[in-house]
């Protein structure tokens, strides 16, 4: 069966449930009211955007200390990583975002203007977990023997990780980060819970305005899908690439 | 080259202390004649392997010194750094860059440690490429190469910089018959260049032929050490004769 007819067919039969589903649902579908709102759906999804690049950029930043701590010889240094790795990826976001919000940033007298650095910065301490092992697993992927070579030729430990292990590194885990990014966009969604006015939190005053659930609802899944199906194709697309490569 | 080497210790300890420590090299002493070619055999675990680590400057003996014509290796990082910029090693395999082209491969320590231009990188590596028949292969990645290939390719990225010395380190013992044939021959063409090197091998009939001398490690100590045209005579230790007997007629 041809690729392209095999998505037709899963789509259609999925398009076909959907409208059958909402059919028999009897709406009164009132788009209307919905669509006055748009500025509002339209800034929630570019905060969405600009969250998620800032914790993929700080996320990426913790990943990598962490993942280098964990391989580290020092004693305390992997402890530390270990318990973060640990502690962030066994208990939920939206926790995590409570005791972040409700007491930290209590703790450290922080104004409720800070609840986006401190949203920010919840969201990518739990990526940075995530990304802490995708690291780790890229520089496990490099052999010994690299680095040995590297110091043959005699390249000093900053050239060798500039020239040898990070250029094979960032091709072994982008893929992982792409899909981890993914993840990261969707998960963004929780920082409603601190009232940050991302897209989740617009919709939802959407609709406690409107009374419109699935009309608030709905174009909230568009958004988020226009996000990451981008995302996961960049991801395929990376690991496809760097298998081209490697055989 | 003239080498001396001095009740050179390695031993290996265990960071989580649960094994007891390994000493390797247990007091090893050689001196050789003004050489151009060394070659280093014996039985797997025996030494020899860490013996080049240290020669190459890779890894720094636990006690003992080494000394190249009379000059002696620096203990210290920094200095090591500077004395693997004057030699080169080529290890039994996954010596090139698997990121880089072959060709990227020679040029990266012409360009970032001896500070060649690009241009100058390029036109020092153009003729060895040709003389090696590689030139075909230059513009390809690692993984688009025989073993055979890879090893030659590794071999003329140690030679390009000019090093004073070599070392090589098993080249051939992860290729089957055939690519360890045209690598030792490139070895070979090394000696009629008068390249000087310490060779690792496990070929005995090769080594016969390309060295100056020849040294038996066992259990850390020089076995036998003689040069390579009386080497098999001059070994009356049954246990070397008998390793020798293995490997000659295996």
């Amino acid at each position: 069966m041809p690729r392209w007819f095999a998505y037709t067919l899963v789509l259609t039969l999925l398009a076909a449930g959907g409208a059958w589903a909402f059919a028999s649902l009897d709406m009164n579908w009132n788009w209307g009211v919905v669509w006055e709102y748009r500025s509002v759906f339209w800034r929630g999804w570019w905060m969405t955007v600009a969250l998620s690049v800032a914790s993929l950029l700080t996320s990426s930043l913790f990943g990598i200390i962490a993942a280098v701590m964990l391989r580290s010889r020092f004693t305390l240094a992997q402890a530390a990583a270990r318990v973060y790795v640990e502690l962030i990826r066994g208990t939920p976001l939206l926790v995590q975002l409570l005791i972040g919000w409700y007491v930290i940033a209590a703790a450290l007298r922080m104004g409720t203007d800070q609840r986006y650095l401190i949203g920010v910065l919840v969201l990518s301490l739990f990526s940075g977990a995530y990304m802490a092992e995708i690291f780790r697993g890229g520089l496990d992927a490099i052999p010994r023997t690299q680095l040995d070579s590297a110091r043959a030729i005699g390249l000093t430990p900053w050239q060798s990780l500039q020239l040898v292990v990070l250029p094979q590194a960032v091709r072994i885990v982008l893929p992982a980060v792409a899909g981890q990014l993914v993840s990261l966009v969707k998960d963004s969604s929780l920082l409603s819970v601190i009232s940050i006015a991302e897209f989740t939190f617009n919709a939802r005053n959407v609709n406690s305005a409107t009374y419109s659930t699935l009309e608030s609802y709905l174009p909230l899944a568009v958004g988020y899908l226009a996000l990451t199906l981008p995302l996961s194709g960049l991801s395929r697309w990376l690991e496809r690439r760097f298998r081209y490569e490697a055989a | 080259m003239n080498l001396a080497i001095n009740g050179l210790v390695q031993r290996f300890t265990d960071p989580d202390g649960r094994r007891p420590p390994a000493t390797v090299l247990d007091g090893l002493n050689l001196t050789t004649g003004d050489i151009q070619a060394l070659v280093l055999v014996g039985p797997s675990g025996g030494g020899k392997s860490t013996l080049l680590r240290i020669l190459a400057g890779l890894d720094v003996p636990t006690s003992g010194t080494v000394a190249f014509d009379g000059v002696p290796l620096p203990r210290d990082e920094r200095a090591l750094q500077g004395y693997r910029r004057t030699v080169a090693t080529v290890f039994q395999a996954y010596n090139l860059f698997p990121h880089l082209t072959a060709m990227q491969n020679l040029l990266l320590p012409l360009v970032h440690v001896h500070g060649l231009t690009e241009p100058e990188a390029l036109e020092r590596v153009r003729e060895p490429l040709e003389r090696f028949g590689l030139t075909a292969h230059a513009h390809k990645r690692p993984a688009e190469l025989s073993g055979g290939q890879k090893q030659r390719i590794a071999i003329l990225r140690a030679l390009v910089v000019q090093p004073s010395r070599l070392f090589l380190d098993e080249p051939t013992s992860a290729l089957d018959p055939e690519m360890t044939g045209e690598v030792l021959e490139m070895i070979g063409e090394l000696k009629a260049l008068g390249t000087q090197f310490v060779l690792v091998t496990h070929e005995m009939g090769f080594a016969r032929k390309v060295a100056d001398e020849i040294a038996f490690i066992v259990d850390g100590k020089v076995g036998t050490h003689a040069p390579a045209a009386d080497f098999l005579d001059r070994c009356t230790n049954p246990r070397i004769r008998l390793f020798l007997d293995r490997t000659l007629h295996a």
